[in-house]
């Protein structure tokens, strides 16, 4: 028993980060109606920025983020200036192909640079656990749960508080509506999509110190987010937070009481279940286009 | 006898309550009308009676036969044709493409027919040409112009031959020699057989064309008669020039 | 298609122009392996044609009803899983008897596709794109555990004839290829002339208007969905049977799922002759990137300069854009009596900008 509630914590704890990274992922399909396949890969692309920083300069992973969450922000904005902006028609068919040319371009560039071997961020902190009734809690994972407390928290903050978090609701709820009140829609979605990369590299630190990772791993990433953004809803942040907490608890669970082995295969189970039940995911909408 | 019969139809949106048991009844053979000020719920009947929401609660009867909840190629299927408030039309397919995408009996070997679909393509030619439209046949459907659409529209949702044909706002958006066009073949089609029930803010149009009119207001009934006994009722005066 | 033209562009030329065309490809195809037998060349044909037949094959799906699967890899490895199994377990003499066998792993294919299919289009288009993707990994990791079945990671292998030495070893395969590539093109083309495919590029266009004038769009959908997946799996049997060794990760594979996309798109869309030709330009380039790129990994930076290069530039694809220039110039040719609306061509649909069915706001 003790076990499974063992398993439980860990899933929460690793659940915020699928949850940091699935709110990029699903606030930029909110925003732009595009389904960022490359996002995996960006989560990847953050955490060789941190290897290499904490490689050549010894910066700590955590601290690390001060310099690539501004310089992802930045490509991000950058990727969607010149990638998905020029695309007119068929949108979302095409962005679809667009970032995962943009993947498969991350991915060949760091494999170029890095090699296909396994890497891993390490900090001081790494191994060290403490106990709490009875089992006993890496503190890495704390640390990673809480940097994506902060950064989920500031996305609500921002998304809620501000004026601009407002007109990126306004451009997620109706674009042309947003557009005649006086948005810029098309600033809106860069900076969007600028936020949702730089998430990415959060969650890329976060995802790099608890995993070993390689350039390939994007497919594995991008499986599971796509997983949870459907489930949550696309477009919910609140979806896919709920989500990602409920997959990953489920996962870790099942890698106690099944196997290891089966524990990647549950994601989807759960998956087609929702699906046969409730194809809009849990905060999604039933949408048909126009009646 | 009537075609249609709608009974205590009800259906609210969130906190909108966009139809409140609403009852009327369509004629069968004539051109009924059904106004109301906006939002009075009469897109949402009509997608209502075309399966496109379910309803929640109430009874749509279509010759006597409960409708409520299929869906719309269904409804299609037992005679019930429907255009749209903005014309709708499959912009990437000729004229006579779209002409030829209705339909009826969803039979195996129909849907497998080949070639130029033999008299299904006359058939198709000859309703172009009834709405004077036949020039356009080899054009595609995002090059026409509205008014073209329009026509096209209404020409396509023929093909099948549905007795019971529900327009939305067909005077929307013409010009006013297109719009006595316009009525002058839903007169022409009505008379060959088929019942019309169309929503429309143009009052001159409703006038002129409809044997009945019903008038809804916050979602219900609220007056039915000839065009004239509707034009002097006091409640629907009150309605419409009402806070 | 569509009533006579008023304006006589000499359709008649056209056509025979065209089938001429198509008989010389044709004819190249039939007797490439007479005229380049070496294995290099062989090789690199059978790869090209089996693209040319599951871009086409996919095109069913995705450039008929504008539903993009990303996961037809899924049902590539089935095929070429379900192939293997029979193959050993049967006890099949290797050589030509288990051809007889691509069929059977169509079919099972097809029975697959009809549950992930009802699944799948369940949602709406966006959400479609995703599943299909899900459904690929969980077939691949199925692959990877059910390790008495499939012999997990460490693969599976086939047996295969020794009797076809040297040279002549990829020659059944390369017509097997082709005979299932002119498959896939006749049934593609067949589906498009019917009733049946004009229900689909409806779908595509507008897909509740669609069911506004009585297209079972659900029916319709899951139909062409299977009937794309059923030749995909066969495509794959003819894979597995040739390379003889199946790794879970190299036929459920994304990059083959998302190339035959790829090769689709950049030949154009929801045309006949669109993927073949992407295809034939895109698969070459592939294999030579591969060749002499593979080992470091940068041939996937390539890959995907050419794709974004593709996609930016050429939005509709080759055969569309192609359309447009030829009729450009027609239009020239005729001087200023060419006159009003464009007409459309003998392969309409698709070949058009597409205007956004995005017609104004929500009605009230």
């Amino acid at each position: 028993m003790t076990l499974v509630l063992e398993a439980a914590v860990l899933g929460i704890l690793t659940g915020g980060v699928y949850a940091l990274m699935a709110s990029g992922l699903t606030l930029i399909f909110g925003v732009m109606r595009i389904i960022n396949v490359g996002h995996g890969a960006l989560v990847v692309l953050g955490a060789y920025l941190s290897f290499a920083l904490f490689s050549s300069l010894h910066m700590d992973p955590f601290v690390s983020l001060v310099v690539t969450m501004p310089v992802m922000f930045l490509l991000g904005v950058l990727l969607q200036l010149v990638f998905i902006r020029p695309l007119k028609t068929d949108r979302e068919a095409l962005s679809v192909l667009v970032t995962y040319a943009i993947a498969l371009g991350i991915e060949g560039v760091l494999g170029y640079i890095f090699t296909t071997n396994y890497v891993e961020l390490r900090g001081w902190y790494e191994t060290a656990t403490f106990a709490i009734f009875g089992f006993h809690i890496t503190w890495v994972y704390v640390f990673g749960f809480a940097l994506c407390l902060l950064i989920l928290g500031g996305l609500f903050l921002m998304l809620y508080r501000t004026a601009f978090g407002g007109a990126i609701r306004a451009t997620m709820l109706n674009r042309t509506a947003a557009q005649l009140i006086g948005v810029d829609v098309d600033r809106v979605a860069a900076i969007a999509f600028g936020i949702g990369v730089a998430t990415a590299a959060a969650g890329g630190v976060v995802f790099g110190i608890t995993n070993a990772f390689n350039p390939g791993s994007h497919y594995d990433l991008i499986s599971r987010l796509l997983t949870i953004i459907v489930l949550g809803g696309l477009g919910s942040l609140r979806g896919a937070i709920i989500a990602a907490l409920l997959m990953l608890v489920t996962e870790d669970i099942t890698q106690v009481l099944i196997s290891p082995v089966w524990a990647n295969f549950v994601f989807f189970v759960i998956l087609v279940a929702i699906l046969i039940v409730r194809p809009q995911g849990l905060y999604g909408v039933r949408v048909r286009d126009r009646i | 006898m009537s075609l249609l019969e709608i009974n205590d139809l009800s259906k609210r949106f969130g906190g909108v309550v966009a139809v409140d048991s609403c009852s009327l009844s369509v004629p069968a053979g004539s051109i009924t009308g059904l106004i109301g000020p906006n939002g009075s719920g009469k897109t949402t009947v009509f997608n209502l009676v075309t399966g496109f929401i379910a309803p929640d609660g109430g009874q749509v009867r279509y010759k006597a036969r409960s409708i409520a909840g299929l869906n719309p190629d269904r409804i299609y299927g037992l005679g019930i044709g429907r255009t749209f408030q903005l014309a709708r039309i499959f912009p990437r397919l000729t004229a006579l493409e779209n002409m030829l995408v209705p339909v009826r009996r969803a039979g195996l070997r129909a849907l497998l027919s080949q070639g130029q679909w033999g008299h299904e393509k006359e058939r198709a030619m000859e309703m172009l040409a009834f709405m004077d439209i036949s020039q356009v046949a080899g054009t595609l459907g995002g090059a026409l112009s509205y008014g073209q659409r329009k026509l096209l529209e209404l020409a396509a949702v023929m093909m099948a031959g549905p007795e019971l044909v529900l327009l939305d706002e067909p005077a929307g958006g013409v010009n006013p020699a297109l719009l006595e066009r316009i009525a002058e073949r839903i007169r022409q089609l009505n008379g060959q057989g088929t019942t019309f029930l169309l929503v429309e803010h143009n009052m001159g149009f409703v006038m002129n064309l409809c044997h009945e009119v019903v008038v809804l207001h916050q979602g219900r009934a609220i007056a039915k008669g000839t065009p004239n006994e509707v034009r002097e009722n006091p409640a629907v005066l009150d309605a419409y020039l009402g806070t | 298609m569509s009533g006579t033209p008023t304006l006589a562009i000499r359709p008649a030329r056209a056509t025979a122009l065209k089938a001429f065309g198509l008989a010389l490809l044709a004819l190249l195809a039939l007797l490439l392996p007479v005229v380049a037998p070496d294995p290099a060349t062989t090789n690199m044909a059978i790869f090209t044609v089996m693209y040319v037949g599951l871009a086409t094959s996919w095109n069913i799906m995705g450039g008929y009803t504008g539903y993009i699967s990303l996961g037809h890899a899924a049902f590539f490895g089935f095929g070429a899983y379900s192939f293997g199994l029979m193959l050993i377990h049967f006890n099949v003499t290797p050589g030509y008897p288990p051809f007889a066998l691509v069929p059977v792993a169509g079919l099972l294919t097809a029975v697959l596709a009809v549950g992930i299919g009802w699944i799948a289009l369940r949602t709406r288009a966006a959400t479609f794109v995703i599943v299909t993707i899900a459904f690929m990994f969980m077939l691949q990791l199925l692959g990877e555990n059910l390790v008495e079945l499939t012999g997990g990671g460490a693969g599976l292998g086939l047996p295969y004839s020794h009797d076809w030495g040297g040279d002549f070893f990829n020659i059944p395969y390369y017509y097997a290829m082709l005979a299932l590539a002119v498959l896939a093109l006749v049934i593609s083309w067949w589906i498009r002339r019917s009733k049946f495919g004009l229900g689909l590029l409806a779908i595509r266009d507008d897909e509740d208007k669609a069911l506004a004038v009585g297209v079972p769009t659900r029916g319709f959908k899951l139909t062409a969905f299977v009937i794309s997946a059923l030749l995909v799996g066969m495509i794959g049997a003819v894979y597995g049977y040739y390379i003889t060794y199946l790794y879970p990760q190299f036929v459920f594979d994304p990059l083959i799922g998302i190339s035959m996309v790829l090769m689709a798109f950049f030949g154009g869309l929801g045309t006949l002759s669109g993927p073949v030709i992407g295809a034939l330009l895109l698969e070459p380039a592939q294999l030579e990137f591969a060749y002499r790129l593979g080992a470091s990994k940068l041939y996937l930076v390539f890959y995907a300069a050419v794709f974004l290069i593709v996609i930016l530039l050429l939005p509709r694809g080759i055969v569309p854009s192609v359309a447009d220039l030829v009729r450009g110039w027609r239009r020239r040719q005729m001087g200023p009596t060419a006159g009003g609306s464009r007409k459309a061509p003998a392969a309409s649909a698709g070949e058009e900008p597409p205007t956004p069915a995005q017609q104004g706001l929500a009605s009230p």
